[in-house]
């Protein structure tokens, strides 16, 4: 019991008659910590220590972007606002717009959320309220082994396995069902925004599992056990005790998966087909900022060039503090006025 | 109305390990019956055994027969519908931190799927919150508070508006005023003296003074046994088994 009863004493009166004596070591001595002295400097070093490590981060994020825009400027200044709104990327004729890239990132997160989120919350649920004992740590350990293979592995096992798979399999059944939404035409090669989005799914699945089911352990049991005695199945339980509860620390483990795929090079370079164009289709090949950047840097004669790449860099950035804003507005905005986890 | 609960020969497990043995006892239909006895002894494990909740935690089970007016709990009733009939009262207030008062009011019909307009959800909403003392304190703003933005003493009495809402025949309490001042405990004993018009209550309490105060009838658990079970006043006043005598002069316990 948490706090004993407030109106206890009268019944305890013959308590103390039983002639308990005070035990020998509960004599009054002096404090053995008396002579102590305190100095302040450990304190002090230790606080300075604490700043200098917080200052440090936004240091460093402060030379990135001031890195960035030094280098960008002369794209910035032959292109101006319309570099983020071009179609064309053009080395031979110098010209630059950086529009399909912004794009092919953006739709590749997009669908990589899309695929992953369901999957992720699955198993987190899975983990947390069904799963059997004894399967329970195997299966989250290989959930979190999937965040340790490196990503070009994850390219070479796209190009081998999952794009052939696609391309055989799923593309000419998404186009014969799905095919009249626009999204799922044109010829299936396997190659293409789906490979890339199906790709990053996968790696952003165990950030988004292990995050969703730390948040969903730490739910307290009362809360389900409210939900229960209301007469509620499990799964309404797990969605209005557990999930309900857990929805803020949810959307932060979404965010954190978005930002790895939003940056995420290797993997994506290696199937999204890098062609420079915006298509509709999630068959058609398409190309990211982060996979142009990786692509081209090296080889990128001419002073325009190479300031344009940056500025894509820069592009990217803001793209991925846009996102995260917009995200944190959304958990704002639905939890308003409310306590992510109150009474816990 | 409030039905009695039968409970015939109910045994109950932790694993291997056995937590009541062999409880038979009747909790009389509008009446308070108070469960009294030390830490550990069972108590809870046997409220928590009425209405099938026992039976969530793994690797517990329990035997035997509970009856609840004349629907057998574990026979032919699924766990949710029987607790649909069987409210509970935890002993930590726990409202849906996430929900309005409102919505925590609201919460066992709308997950029954209860259907009604808006109008017949706010009659509903006010009646328990009425019955459980609370309208008062809340009703300017119902929709905008958080359930967990209310003082402990609210939260509790908010989660019996809670319980109340479904209308169920028996509400369990399960220490509910050990987290409270004595001022909240004031006013969840006297709800608890209004409720028993309408409903069975069945409260376990560390509390003896609460348990002569709500009570009509007292069981005093010890060891997962049920020693004694009795009128209120005669438990208190005097006891026929010994044990029964020493936990409540305070001699252990």
């Amino acid at each position: 019991m948490a706090d004993p009863a407030p109106n206890m004493p009268d019944i305890r009166i013959d308590m103390t008659s039983a002639g308990r004596q005070l035990a020998p070591s509960l004599e009054r001595r002096p404090s053995p910590l008396a002579q102590v002295t305190d100095s302040r400097w450990p304190d002090q070093l230790f606080r300075y220590a604490m700043w200098a490590c917080a200052i440090s981060v936004l240091v460093i994020l402060a030379l990135i972007v001031y890195e960035l825009v030094l280098n960008s400027r002369l794209s910035w200044n032959a292109f101006g606002l319309s570099f983020f709104s071009g179609q064309d990327w053009d080395p031979v004729q110098d010209h630059y717009g950086a529009l399909p890239f912004i794009y092919g990132t953006l739709v590749s997160s997009l669908l990589a959320l899309v695929i992953a989120v369901p999957l992720a919350v699955g198993t987190a649920i899975f983990l947390t309220e069904m799963c059997p004992v004894w399967l329970r740590s195997p299966l989250s350990f290989f959930t979190e082994l999937l965040a340790a293979i490196p990503s070009v592995i994850y390219g070479l096992w796209a190009i081998f396995i999952l794009v052939p798979i696609l391309r055989n399999y799923i593309q000419p059944g998404l186009a014969k069902w799905l095919g009249w939404t626009g999204l799922f035409e044109g010829p299936p090669f396997g190659i293409g925004m789906l490979a890339a989005g199906v790709i990053l799914a996968i790696m952003i699945l165990p950030v988004i599992s292990s995050i969703t089911r730390e948040v969903m352990r730490v739910v307290p049991s009362h809360q389900r056990e409210g939900v229960l005695a209301l007469g509620a199945t499990r799964w309404e339980m797990i969605r209005v005790g557990v999930l309900r509860n857990a929805r803020t620390g949810i959307v932060g483990g979404i965010i954190l998966g978005l930002g790895r795929a939003l940056g995420e090079t290797m993997a994506v370079t290696m199937v999204i087909g890098n062609r420079p164009e915006i298509a509709k289709s999630l068959f058609a090949p398409g190309y990211s900022m982060a996979s142009v950047i990786a692509n081209e840097f090296s080889e990128a004669t001419g002073d325009l060039y190479l300031s344009a790449l940056v500025e894509i860099g820069l592009a990217l950035f803001f793209v991925t503090i846009i996102v995260n804003a917009l995200a944190r507005l959304l958990v704002w905005s639905v939890t308003k006025g409310q306590p992510a986890r109150g009474n816990v | 109305m409030g039905v009695s609960i039968q409970v015939k020969n109910l045994n109950a497990w932790f694993g291997k390990k056995q937590a009541l043995f062999d409880i038979t006892m009747t909790a009389a239909a509008n009446h308070c019956t108070a469960l009294i006895g030390p830490s550990g002894c069972g108590k809870s494990t046997f409220v928590r055994c009425i209405n099938r909740m026992h039976e969530t935690i793994p690797d517990a089970k329990a035997t035997g027969s509970v009856k609840i007016g004349e629907v057998d709990a574990y026979n032919g009733t699924s766990a949710p519908q029987l607790r649909r009939r069987v409210g509970m009262v935890f002993q930590k207030p726990n409202p849906f931190p996430t929900m309005s008062v409102y919505d925590n009011v609201a919460a066992g019909l709308k997950l029954n799927r209860f259907r009604s307009n808006a109008k017949q959800m706010d009659e509903i909403v006010e009646r328990s919150l009425k019955n459980a003392a609370l309208w008062d304190e809340v009703k300017d703003d119902l929709k905008k508070k958080s359930g967990a933005s209310l003082s402990g003493g609210q939260q509790q009495r908010l989660c019996i508006a809670r319980a109340l809402a479904v209308e169920p025949e028996v509400v369990l309490m399960d220490e509910p005023c050990s987290a409270l001042d004595p001022i909240s405990t004031g006013k969840i004993e006297d709800l608890i003296f209004q409720l028993k018009q309408n409903y069975t209550i069945l409260i376990v309490t560390h509390n003896m003074q609460q348990a002569a105060r709500v009570a009509e009838y007292t069981g005093f658990f010890l060891l997962g046994k049920l020693i004694e079970f009795e009128k209120t006043t005669k438990i208190f006043t005097t006891p026929s088994d010994k044990r029964t005598e020493d936990y409540i002069t305070g001699r252990f316990g």
